[in-house]
C-alpha cells in the first residue's frame, strides 16, 4: 500500500490546525501546580475548589447540593453503555491548576502551559482568524484574551470563574437554568466541581464577524475536566464560537464532564463548533443544551473523533415562535472507541422547525451510536422536524446502532425521521481502482464523499484538517 | 391508589388457590405441560412488574397495568359474534376459553397428516409435537411476566401442523371471545409448517360486550426451511380491556412468513412481535395496522433479528391516531455479526388525525456486520392538504375525501394480502371502526 500523502485528494498543509491529528497534541509537561484538590470526591473537595475561588457563598452553596444529587443518582446503565462502571470516581483528581486568573498575553503565560499551546498551534490560529481565544489548562484558563475591536462592542468574552466574580448579575441569571443540576448523573458532577469554560455575552444587535475559541487541554494524568460554558446572545445578536481540545495517551483512564449552556434571546444567532480529539482513554460524557427564543437560531455543529467512549446529545429547546435548531454531527468510532451521539430537539413554540443530520463511520471495531430525541408535545401548531442518520461500516466487524425517540402530539406537524446504515459502494471503488488508485486511496475518497456536505459546513481551517484526519484514519483499514 | 395494584401479588381472582384449581383440571395432560405451567406461575410470581426505568417499556403508561380483580371465566357467553365471512378450510371459536363451534380439517388434509386443533386437545393427542415448539424461541420484547401467567393459565388456543409440501389455500381461522365482566383469557397459538408447506391463519380476538377484561396471549409461529406462512390477527377487543400479546416468528431457510397484525380495541393493547431469520434466503414481512381512538394506548415492540447471512425482512407500521388516543412503535433491526448481506428495513407511518393525539416512535437499529442494507424511517403527520384539495376539486366533499385518503394509507398494508375475501373482510372490518 502506498503512502497515504501520496492521495491526490490529501492539502499540502504546513500548520495543521489543532485538535485534529491525534499525533500532535500527544504529549505532556511536569507542570507544578500551585492548588490540587487531590483524588476522589467528597464535602472537602468541593469547598476546597470553592474556596481557592473565592467564591461567593451562594456558589458554595450551588455546588454541595449538586454534590448530593451526583451521589444519589444511579448511573443511566439501563440504556446506556455499561462502560460507565469503569469509572473510578475515586481515582480522579478535580481541581489542578497554577492560579485563578487568566494572562491576557502570551508573554506572561507561564513557559509550560505556553509551549503547550505553542505546540498546538493556538496562538497562531488567534492572529490568522479569531476574535478571542481562551485557553483553559487543566482546571483553569490560563490565557484568555477577546480583540480589541470586538470587547469595543461590548462583547464579554471570559472564563467562568472571572465571570462569576465580575459579571454575577447576567451569569446567576442565566447559569442553570437550561441545563438544572440534576439533568443527569453528570450535568450534577459538573455542577459540584465546574470550573473554567467559557462565559460570552453579545450585546443586543452586535454581530461578532470572526468566531471566538476556547481550546480545552488536559495535561496531568487521572484528571478530571469539568468546564461550564455559558453563552448569551442578546437580542439580534449573532456569535460563532468553536472549541477543541486535547489530551496525552495516558494509560491510565481521564474524565472530562463538561455542561454547556446556550441562551439565543429573540432573533439571535449562534453556531456552536465542537472538534473532540479527545486521546483514546478518555471518559467524554457532556451535556449541551440550548434555549432559543422566537426567531431565534442555535446551530451545534458536532464532531467527535477521538475519546474512548463519548456520550453527547446536543439539545435546542425552541421556546419561542418560529425559533430554529439545528445539530450537524459527525462521528468516528475506530477500534476502542465509542462515539455514543445524537441531538435533542425538544419543541415548545408554534412554528419551530428542527433540523438532524447525523453521519458516522464506524472503522475496525468501532462503534458508533445514534441516539436523539425529538419532542413536540401537546397543543403546538406548526412544527417541523426532519431527521436524517446515515452510517457507514468499513470493516466487517463494526459496530453502528440507532435509538431515536420521536413524540408528537396534535394533527399540524410534521416529523420525518430517515436511518441507512450501508458499507462503501463497491463499484464506486472498482470505478477509483479503475483510474489508477489504490484500494485505500479510492476508500479515503469514498469517506470523505460520505461526510463531504457536513464537513463543508465547518470553517475552512477545519474542514481540511478534517479530511486529512480521515484518510490518516482509513490507513490500513483496508487490504 | 394503582400503587398497590403493582404488586406481583395484585391478582387476588387469579391467585394460587384459582391456579391449584386450574392445575387440578388438567390431569389428564402430560407431566411435563403441567411442570411447565408450575414454573411459569412461580416466574410471573417472581418478576416485578414493568418499571418507569425499562427500556422495553418507554412511553408506556405503566400505572395502569392493573391486573387485580380478573377472574377465568366458566361459562361460555350467549352471543358470539361471527367474524370468518371468508371462505376457510377449517376454524375453531372459542367463548370464554370454551370451544364453543368447530369446523374439522377437510379429510384429505387430516389424511395427509394436517392438524388443526384446540390447545389441550393436541397436548393429550401430539404432546410430543406441542412440546418440540413451545416457547422454544420466546419473544424477547418485554413482556416475560404476562408470558408467563399466559403459561400458567393457558388452555385455549390451537395447534396447527402443516406437514412437508402440502399447502392450503383457505385460511384456517382461530376466534376468542370474551363476555362478562372482569373475564380474562390466555391463548397460546403454536403454528408449525414444514418443509415447503403453505398455510395462513386467521386469528380474532374480540370482545362480544363493552365490559372490562383481560387478555394475555402468545403464539408460536414457525416456518420450516422453504414454507410460506401468512399469518394475520385482527384485535376489536372492548374499550375496556388490557391487552397483552407476544408473538414470536422463527423463519428458516428460503422460508417466508407474512405477519399482519390489525388493533382496533382495547383501553391499553401492547403487541410484540419478534421475528429471527436462521437461515439463508428467510425472510420476514410485518405489518401492522392500528386504528387508535378514544383515549386508548396501542403499544407495539417489534425486533427483526438476523442471525443468517442472506436473510431479509420489511417492516410497515401504519398508525392512524384519532381523539386523545396514543400510540407507541417501538422497533429493532439487530443484524448479528455473522449476518452479512441481510436487507433489513422497518417503517413506521404515523396519520395524525386530532390535534389531542399522540404518537410515538422508537425506530432502532444495531448492526454489526457491514455487508448489510439496513434502514429505517419514521414519520408523523396529517394527510397531505393537497391530496384533499385535489379530491375536492373533482367533486368530493371534504369528509369523504378525508376517509378516501384514511382508506389508502391502510389499503398499502392490506395491499400486501393475496386472498382477495380475507382483504375484503379486513377492510369492513376496519371501516367499521373507523366510522364509529
Amino acid at each position: 500500500m502506498p503512502d497515504i500523502d501520496t492521495l491526490p485528494t490529501d492539502p499540502a498543509v504546513e500548520n495543521p490546525a489543532v485538535g485534529i491529528d491525534q499525533t500532535v497534541g500527544d504529549f505532556t509537561y511536569d507542570v507544578k501546580y500551585e492548588f490540587d484538590a487531590g483524588s476522589g470526591l467528597n464535602e472537602n473537595t468541593v469547598r476546597y475548589i470553592s474556596s481557592v475561588k473565592k467564591e461567593a457563598p451562594w456558589i458554595l452553596e450551588f455546588r454541595l447540593k449538586a454534590l448530593k444529587t451526583f451521589l444519589e443518582k444511579p448511573m443511566p446503565t439501563h440504556w446506556a453503555t455499561k462502560d460507565l462502571l469503569n469509572i473510578d470516581f475515586d481515582k480522579i483528581r478535580y481541581y489542578l491548576s497554577q492560579g485563578q486568573k487568566p494572562k491576557r498575553t502570551w508573554d506572561e503565560v507561564p513557559d509550560d502551559i505556553k509551549k503547550t499551546f505553542e505546540r498546538l498551534g493556538i496562538p497562531e490560529q488567534e492572529r490568522k482568524f479569531l476574535a478571542g481565544v481562551e485557553a483553559q489548562f487543566d482546571s483553569e484558563a490560563a490565557y484568555s484574551n477577546v480583540k480589541d475591536i470586538v470587547a469595543k462592542q461590548g462583547v464579554i468574552f471570559c472564563n467562568s470563574t472571572e465571570a462569576l466574580r465580575e459579571h454575577p448579575e447576567i451569569f446567576k441569571k442565566f447559569f442553570g437554568k437550561v441545563i438544572p443540576t440534576g439533568d443527569n448523573k453528570f450535568s450534577a458532577l459538573n455542577s459540584a466541581v465546574f470550573s473554567g469554560g467559557s462565559f460570552i455575552y453579545v450585546p443586543k444587535g452586535v454581530k461578532v464577524a470572526q468566531p471566538l475559541q476556547a481550546y480545552f487541554r488536559i495535561n496531568a494524568e487521572n484528571f478530571g475536566q469539568f468546564e461550564r460554558t455559558l453563552i448569551i446572545a442578546d437580542e439580534g445578536a449573532e456569535v460563532t464560537y468553536m472549541e477543541g481540545c486535547t489530551a496525552p495517551k495516558f494509560s491510565t483512564s481521564t474524565l472530562h464532564s463538561a455542561v454547556v449552556e446556550l441562551v439565543a434571546l429573540k432573533g439571535a444567532k449562534i453556531q456552536y463548533i465542537t472538534v473532540q480529539n479527545w486521546a483514546p482513554n478518555v471518559y467524554n460524557l457532556v451535556t449541551k443544551r440550548g434555549v432559543a427564543h422566537e426567531d431565534a437560531e442555535i446551530k451545534w455543529i458536532d464532531c467527535n473523533i477521538g475519546s474512548r467512549l463519548t456520550m453527547k446529545y446536543p439539545g435546542v429547546v425552541l421556546k419561542g415562535k418560529r425559533a430554529r435548531g439545528e445539530v450537524v454531527s459527525i462521528a468516528l468510532a475506530n477500534d476502542g472507541q465509542h462515539q455514543d451521539t445524537g441531538a435533542k430537539m425538544i419543541h415548545a413554540a408554534d412554528d419551530t422547525t428542527s433540523v438532524i443530520v447525523a453521519k458516522s463511520i464506524s472503522v475496525g471495531q468501532g462503534r458508533s451510536t445514534y441516539r436523539g430525541v425529538v419532542h413536540i408535545p401537546k397543543h403546538l401548531k406548526g412544527c417541523k422536524n426532519n431527521t436524517e442518520c446515515d452510517a457507514l461500516l468499513i470493516n466487517t466487524n463494526s459496530r453502528t446502532d440507532t435509538y431515536p425517540a420521536i413524540v408528537v402530539r396534535g394533527d399540524t406537524h410534521s416529523v420525518q425521521h430517515e436511518a441507512s446504515v450501508s458499507k462503501v459502494n463497491e463499484e464506486q471503488i472498482f470505478y477509483m481502482q479503475q483510474r489508477g488508485l489504490t484500494e485505500a486511496q479510492a476508500m479515503s475518497l469514498a469517506v470523505n464523499g460520505f461526510v463531504n456536505d457536513l464537513v463543508r459546513q465547518f470553517p475552512m481551517e477545519y474542514s481540511v484538517e478534517l479530511k486529512r484526519l480521515i484518510d490518516l484514519e482509513m490507513e490500513g483499514s483496508v487490504g | 391508589m394503582s400503587a398497590p395494584a403493582l404488586s406481583a401479588t395484585a391478582a387476588p381472582s387469579l391467585d394460587s388457590a384459582r391456579f391449584a384449581t386450574h392445575i387440578s383440571q388438567r390431569g389428564q395432560l402430560p407431566a411435563w405441560w403441567l411442570e411447565t405451567k408450575k414454573a411459569a406461575w412461580n416466574q410471573f410470581n417472581a418478576l416485578p412488574m414493568p418499571s418507569r426505568t425499562d427500556e422495553t417499556w418507554r412511553f408506556t403508561n405503566i400505572s395502569t397495568l392493573d391486573l387485580s380483580g380478573f377472574e377465568l371465566p366458566e361459562d361460555a357467553s350467549q352471543h358470539i359474534p361471527h367474524l370468518a365471512d371468508f371462505p376457510h378450510t377449517a376454524e375453531i371459536i372459542f367463548s370464554n376459553r370454551q370451544v364453543v363451534a368447530r369446523t374439522t380439517v377437510p379429510a384429505d388434509l387430516a389424511a395427509k397428516g394436517v392438524i388443526f386443533a384446540p390447545l389441550d386437545e393436541a397436548l393429550a393427542q401430539h404432546g410430543d409435537l406441542v412440546r418440540k415448539y413451545f416457547q422454544k424461541l420466546p419473544a424477547n420484547l418485554g413482556s416475560e411476566k404476562f408470558v408467563a401467567l399466559n403459561t400458567a393459565f393457558t388452555g385455549s388456543g390451537a395447534l396447527l401442523y402443516v406437514p412437508k409440501g402440502v399447502e392450503i389455500t383457505a385460511p384456517f381461522v382461530l376466534q376468542h371471545t370474551l363476555s362478562g365482566a372482569n373475564k380474562a383469557a390466555f391463548p397460546h397459538t403454536i403454528v408449525v409448517l414444514e418443509d415447503n408447506a403453505k398455510a395462513t391463519l386467521v386469528e380474532f380476538f374480540v370482545s362480544a360486550d363493552q365490559s372490562r377484561h383481560l387478555a394475555s396471549g402468545v403464539n408460536d409461529l414457525h416456518a420450516g426451511p422453504g414454507a410460506q406462512l401468512t399469518y394475520v390477527g385482527a384485535q376489536n377487543w372492548s374499550g375496556d380491556t388490557l391487552s397483552f400479546q407476544a408473538n414470536s416468528i422463527v423463519v428458516e431457510r428460503d422460508a417466508r412468513v407474512l405477519s399482519l397484525n390489525v388493533h382496533l380495541g382495547g383501553r391499553q393493547a401492547r403487541h410484540e412481535s419478534h421475528s429471527r431469520l436462521l437461515g439463508p434466503g428467510a425472510h420476514s414481512e410485518m405489518l401492522a395496522l392500528t386504528v387508535a381512538t378514544g383515549d386508548h394506548e396501542f403499544d407495539q415492540r417489534t425486533l427483526q433479528t438476523h442471525v443468517s447471512p442472506h436473510t431479509t425482512s420489511n417492516l410497515l407500521y401504519k398508525n392512524a391516531l384519532l381523539d386523545t388516543a396514543k400510540t407507541i412503535f417501538s422497533g429493532l433491526i439487530i443484524v448479528e455479526p455473522d449476518a452479512q448481506k441481510t436487507d433489513a428495513y422497518q417503517k413506521n407511518r404515523n396519520l395524525m388525525l386530532s390535534n389531542e393525539a399522540e404518537a410515538h416512535s422508537l425506530p432502532g437499529l444495531e448492526i454489526q456486520a457491514n455487508d448489510v442494507k439496513c434502514s429505517h424511517g419514521s414519520t408523523s403527520s396529517r394527510i397531505e392538504p393537497e391530496q384533499e384539495f385535489y379530491l375536492q376539486a373533482r367533486g368530493i366533499k371534504l369528509a369523504a375525501a378525508k376517509q378516501m385518503l384514511v382508506f389508502a394509507f391502510f389499503e398499502e398494508v392490506l395491499n400486501q394480502l393475496t386472498d382477495e375475501a380475507l382483504h375484503a373482510s379486513l377492510r369492513t372490518l376496519i371501516e367499521s371502526k373507523f366510522k364509529k
